[in-house]
């Protein structure tokens, strides 16, 4: 890649929704990948998907959207994973369904070309306009302050849900705030990333990380270290080769969990484990 | 003076269709231990429950430290009772570890927007010492086995400055000698800080010389209660259990 390419306005409006979207999902990932709630995220994120095509057939923002579905799909997949009415798992795929349904279904009810919501399928990070970079940086922000700012109430979560609650830690509200940072955070990204994407640039670094170490705060570090390095090296090789953005930033983080995965100094201790003697 | 720390009446809990509690009343006083002993869905977890406010009551009030259990204080009246859960099963890969679990006892005391402050850190390494895991102190607390897991529960529970001590069948799931090193580590927390205590177990061997009185619990009732001696006999336990059971000098028990 030449140099000289950085000097476009797109180019850097791209570098810096990778350093954004990068920071922001990885951070969000290590809550979703230390809570065991991957398919909570995939939920919410074709949640997000779904309420943008709305907004596109009925002419309205796609943000807002999907930030609306987003949000509604947090507040309704949160109580019906807590209260176990159904098997967790059985309840989100319920929804994860309909989301996908509704999804489809505002699409084919779109007239005309259906370039734009196409493009929300895979996203494109060389299109982001300013007005969703300061929509991206401000939730970066927001996300990141509010991590430093509750980050021993959020810890006391993800290590125990129940003791946390116990101890007098307004745990519900902490849990429930994690699922709407997770649907503001896809929404964030879903022009930059794309809405069938989004969901492995937060889990891919943060499951990364996860298998480096037994440190939370190092786990947020390396997270977004690897969230931007997928974001850049993916747009440097989309660049390059000229192929999909958002599917080269997600394959560049899917290599990242894989090298991270080979490596990781846990999958020793495992190994080292399985070899000791019972007893 | 009234020393009466936990006022329970006429309460009931369901889940669902599943009645969990019918009509318990109870009064405990400050500084006493009980045990609570019964079958297996007995209620004995969700009368524990019921104390710090994570059961619902269906029917009937709870009163623990002077305030109403349920009510609007019931968050900051969780921050004054130690709770000690049965053995969980932690990610092994869980990037916390068994210093930061502790210390997250006192965050509900701290309140949001504070942290903690160093000599908040050297309690937590004092109260490591205290129950014998100083030496696990940066182990990730999903690599702790069963025993030691409860150890670090009872310290983050004793990190709170709980008024009241609940513990949940703190011996379950754990080999004897740890069996023998918690309930001597509860034993002494209890004599130590004459600190108000629960405990659920099924653990009978040694109840006699911890308890002040027991509690027999079957079917969501109170069954039963007075001194260990009164009910640590074989027809009592026989029929508490629904099982012929046998009481040795040693008030060892066992199925017979």
């Amino acid at each position: 890649m030449g140099i000289e390419v950085l000097q476009y306005q797109f180019m850097q409006n791209a570098i810096l929704a990778g350093l954004l979207a990068g920071i922001t999902c990885a951070v969000i990932g290590v809550f979703v990948v230390t809570m065991h709630l991957s398919f909570i995220g995939v939920c919410i994120a074709h949640a997000a998907f779904a309420g943008a095509l709305l907004g596109l057939w009925l002419g309205f923002n796609p943000l807002l959207g999907a930030l609306l579905f987003s949000l509604v799909g947090a507040a309704v997949i949160g109580p019906m994973a807590d209260r176990g009415e159904l098997n967790p798992d059985t309840s989100i795929g319920i929804v994860f369904s309909l989301m996908l349904g509704l999804a489809f279904l505002f699409m084919g009810l779109m007239p005309g070309a259906r370039g734009e919501a196409l493009s929300l399928f895979w996203g494109s990070i060389l299109t982001v306009t300013g007005q969703h970079l300061i929509f991206l940086a401000i939730t970066t922000a927001v996300i990141v302050g509010l991590l430093v700012v509750f980050y021993k109430e959020i810890q006391a979560v993800i290590c125990h849900r129940d003791v946390a609650v116990a101890v007098g830690i307004p745990a519900t509200v902490v849990f429930y705030g994690l699922l709407f940072a997770t649907g503001v955070t896809i929404t964030a990204s879903l022009q930059s990333i794309g809405g069938l994407l989004i969901y492995s640039l937060i889990l891919n670094p943060a499951a990364a990380a996860y298998q480096l170490t037994y440190s939370l705060k190092r786990m947020l570090l390396i997270a977004s270290v690897f969230g931007i390095i997928s974001c850049w090296a993916g747009l440097a090789v989309s660049y390059v080769l000229d192929t999909p953005s958002g599917a080269s930033i997600v394959i560049t983080s899917s290599i990242i969990f894989g090298l991270a995965t080979l490596f990781s100094p846990k999958r020793k201790v495992k190994q080292w484990r399985q070899v000791q003697p019972a007893g | 003076m009234d020393d009466t720390v936990i006022r329970i009446e006429d309460a009931a809990v369901s889940y669902r269709e599943d009645v969990a509690l019918r009509g318990v009343s109870l009064e405990v006083r400050r500084g006493e231990f009980v045990g609570i002993i019964g079958p297996n869905g007995a209620g004995k977890t969700t009368l524990l429950t019921v104390l710090n406010g994570l059961g619902k009551l269906v029917h009937g009030r709870a009163w623990v430290l002077g305030g109403s259990v349920n009510g609007r204080n019931t968050i900051n009246l969780r921050k004054r009772i130690g709770y000690v859960a049965q053995v969980q099963n932690i990610d092994p890969r869980l990037p916390i570890n068994v210093r930061e679990t502790v210390m997250a006892g006192c965050y509900g005391r701290l309140g949001l927007f504070r942290r903690p402050k160093t000599s908040q850190w050297q309690a937590v390494d004092n109260v490591l010492q205290m129950v014998g895991i100083a030496h696990l102190a940066r182990r990730p607390i999903g690599h702790l086995s069963g025993g030691e897991y409860q150890k670090a529960a009872i310290a983050r529970a004793l990190i709170q400055q709980p008024e009241i001590f609940l513990l949940d069948e703190p011996t379950a799931s754990i080999d004897p000698q740890a069996q023998r090193e918690i309930m001597s580590l509860v034993q002494l927390i209890h004599k130590e800080y004459d600190m108000t205590t629960l405990l659920v177990t099924h653990d009978l061997k040694q109840l006699p010389s911890i308890c002040n009185r027991l509690l027999l619990m079957k079917e969501g009732w109170i069954w039963g209660q007075g001194s260990p001696a009164s009910m640590l006999r074989e027809e009592v336990l026989s029929e508490l259990y629904g099982s012929p059971m046998s009481v040795s000098t040693e008030t060892t028990l066992r199925y017979s």
